[in-house]
């Protein structure tokens, strides 16, 4: 008898999916993440518990989880926003940059010794910065179709290069010792912190942003719209909706968000301006925003996993020795396999025995279309 | 004329990676498929290029590793692409994520290490042409394969049956299917060819320019390649040209930097990024006023064979 498989698309997918389908990619990217450290002549076993008890074992492992986690919700939210009208802005990590440099122009030059007020002139700069930032790539690609994964990523490196600039430069503390940073900002440009940890008040930014765009891309036209926008540009048009606008609008709101996020680690973390200052979250946040099928909600809990593995790979920096980047290799297994779960969620798989193909399959592929 | 030789020998040099990486992806994208994880790929092929020819001593060695592990790359790519029909885009940014934390994983042990690497052979008589000479043909053998490699891509894509299938498959995957074609298989092999030649640029980077290993030492070149396939319009001779303007960027920012200008260098390093922004603008705005313009039809699209109307 002659087996022969035959794929065709779900017309719906099945409730139980939706969750199980996420749930074994990571477990597939976990497993072969450790054969990878295998052959790497590292024990997985060491590796992934050692991740876990630093994250999760105590209260500072997971105050220093949730401390991870606010940056990379604030910064998925706002990649998430590009991402559902499908333009792609692979710039949160330079938009972060900008919003913490503009945050931290605006202590230098705008410094008011009042917490409040300080906060909200900080807030507007690195929001300003960030959203034109992005702004400029959205502009140029709803214009003009200039491809925006690229010009995104481009002025990723233009701002690690101004920062550095500023850094090394004009702002440097002379009293760092040579180190490239700029001087502590005073305490009324800090945010506070709580509960004898390192969490700031930026967790409350992490939970409120993806609230209120729940709310807007659920409950409200203009969501409605841009999604819209996103998958028929042409037919949206044709509604009345400004795609330029609407696109460039977007972008500005995505940047601004990407921006306060890296106010808010600036302000509320580290305290001051340095080199090297975001380890990679506006990357990171890509695949959260994937990973929580651009969710807002889901994307808080996804946000606190991706803290666990961050938090894990500084701690596997320091036990283990291996490079901070090393984690970027289950970054990537986590993309790839919840990508080719996807397919499993749009596609089932049958295994037929004899040659002849029932109609079905055929009839089914036709109606997706 | 004093001055401009050694700077067009160091864009000709220094540019090499950033074609190798151009043509890589150009076949690729003859083919349909986008593959944005050039710069993962190329820090994997760097990395094996290195640690082959260093515990070999032969540096080919590393470069054919480095093609062999860009075809792997390339395979896991198409797999995700083709079999399992995923995003393009984010495949290779997974792709970019996998390549930069393996390439440093791995090449952990290697840092500070050198090899001697390729060496310069002239070439006899042509390397004596006044300014064309050192410019073009007083370089290491792996630079005269790139010049090899922009003909035979230019012959193949235009003049073959083996290309014209290509592109066939890139245009219009449901005629290339009827005209007896395997999309699938089509796509499976310039792929994985695609990303071991982009392997090759980074191993050049390793093994012929700077002769060592070092994180993230690629530094957006992938990126920028990506970038250039546009401006090339899918043109391998358009792709050397660019690929040797950015090289020319890069070696004149070096030498001002040496010089000791008063130019702070992160500004300076700024340059080749917003140089790609700058020439994409171009040329985006230059389509929009009716140039032909080359990219495949279904590029980024995949392929249903049971769609059929």
């Amino acid at each position: 008898m002659k087996l022969s498989i035959k794929v065709e698309p779900r017309l719906e997918t099945p409730r139980m999916l939706g969750i199980a389908i996420p749930v074994i990619s990571l477990a597939a990217a976990l497993l072969s993440g450790a054969v990878f450290l295998f052959f790497m002549g590292v024990s997985p076993f060491q590796a992934y518990s050692t991740i876990i008890r630093s994250s999760l074992g105590d209260a500072y492992g997971l105050s220093e989880t949730v401390v991870k986690a606010i940056p990379l919700a604030m910064a998925a939210i706002a990649v998430m926003l590009s991402f559902t009208m499908l333009i792609w802005n692979i710039g949160a990590e330079g938009q972060i940059f900008m919003g913490a440099i503009a945050a931290a122009a605006a202590v230098r030059y705008l410094f008011v010794d009042n917490h409040l007020a300080m906060f909200a002139i900080m807030f507007a700069a690195a929001g300003i910065a960030g959203g034109i930032w992005a702004a400029i790539a959205g502009y140029f690609r709803a214009r003009w179709s200039v491809n925006e994964i690229i010009t995104t990523l481009m002025l990723n490196y233009v701002a690690m290069n101004l920062l550095n600039y500023f850094v090394y430069g004009p702002w440097r503390d002379p009293a760092s010792l040579g180190f490239p940073m700029t001087a502590p900002f005073p305490d009324a440009a800090r945010l506070p912190s709580f509960w004898g940890t390192r969490i700031h008040a930026g967790l409350f930014l992490a939970i409120l942003f993806p609230l209120i765009f729940w709310v807007i891309l659920r409950f409200t036209r203009w969501g409605y719209e841009i999604r819209v926008m996103g998958e028929n540009p042409k037919a949206a048009g044709f509604a009345g909706m400004s795609y330029i606008k609407n696109v460039v609008f977007v972008m500005f709101l995505s940047g601004a968000i990407a921006g306060i996020a890296g106010m808010c680690e600036l302000s509320g973390l580290q305290g001051r301006l340095q080199h090297g200052f975001s380890g990679g979250y506006g990357y990171t946040a890509i695949i959260v925003a994937w990973l929580a099928r651009l969710h807002p909600i889901a994307i808080i809990l996804v946000s606190f996993l991706m803290g666990v593995l961050l938090v894990g790979g500084e701690t596997l920096q320091i036990v283990m020795r291996l490079p901070l980047s090393s984690m970027l290799v289950l970054q990537g297994l986590i993309l790839f396999f919840v990508l080719g779960g996807e397919f499993f969620r749009k596609f089932r798989i049958r295994i037929l025995s004899g040659g002849a193909t029932p109609p079905i399959a055929t009839t089914s592929a036709k109606e997706e279309k | 004329m004093e001055i401009l030789i050694p700077i067009l020998t160091a864009a000709v040099r220094s540019g090499t990676p950033i074609l190798y990486a151009t043509l890589g992806e150009i076949v690729t994208e003859k083919g349909g498929i986008l593959n944005l994880g050039l710069e993962g790929i190329m820090l994997l092929g760097a990395y094996a290029g290195f640690a082959v020819s260093y515990s070999t001593g032969n540096a080919w060695l590393g470069i054919a590793a480095a093609f062999f592990v860009g075809t792997l790359l390339g395979l896991v790519h198409a797999f995700i692409c083709v079999t399992l029909k995923g995003n393009q885009v984010v495949s290779g940014l997974a792709m970019t994520m996998f390549g930069t934390g393996a390439s440093s994983l791995l090449g952990r042990n290697f840092v500070g290490f050198t090899i001697p690497g390729l060496n310069k052979i002239p070439v006899p008589l042509l390397s004596d042409i006044p300014v064309i000479g050192p410019v073009l043909f007083n370089h290491d053998a792996l630079i005269y394969c790139s010049y090899a490699l922009v003909f035979f891509l230019c012959w193949f894509f235009n003049s073959t049956r083996q290309g014209l299938y290509l592109r066939a498959t890139g245009d219009n995957p449901r005629a290339a299917d009827a005209m007896g074609i395997s999309v699938a298989k089509t796509r499976y092999f310039y792929t994985m060819v695609g990303a071991g030649i982009v392997a090759v640029g980074g191993a050049y980077m390793s093994v012929a320019y700077t002769k060592m290993w070092a994180e993230h030492m690629t530094a957006g070149r992938g990126w920028i390649a990506v970038a250039l396939v546009i401006f090339a319009i899918w043109n391998p001779a358009r792709a050397a040209f660019g690929a040797y303007l950015f090289g020319g960027v890069e070696a004149f920012q070096l030498r001002l930097q040496a010089a000791g200008t008063t130019i702070p260098a992160p500004i300076l390093m700024m340059l080749p990024y917003l140089m790609t922004i700058g020439v994409l603008l171009f040329i985006s705005i230059k389509k929009g006023k009716g140039i032909v313009f080359g990219a495949p039809a279904s590029l980024g699209l995949p392929f249903f064979r049971e769609e059929r109307d």
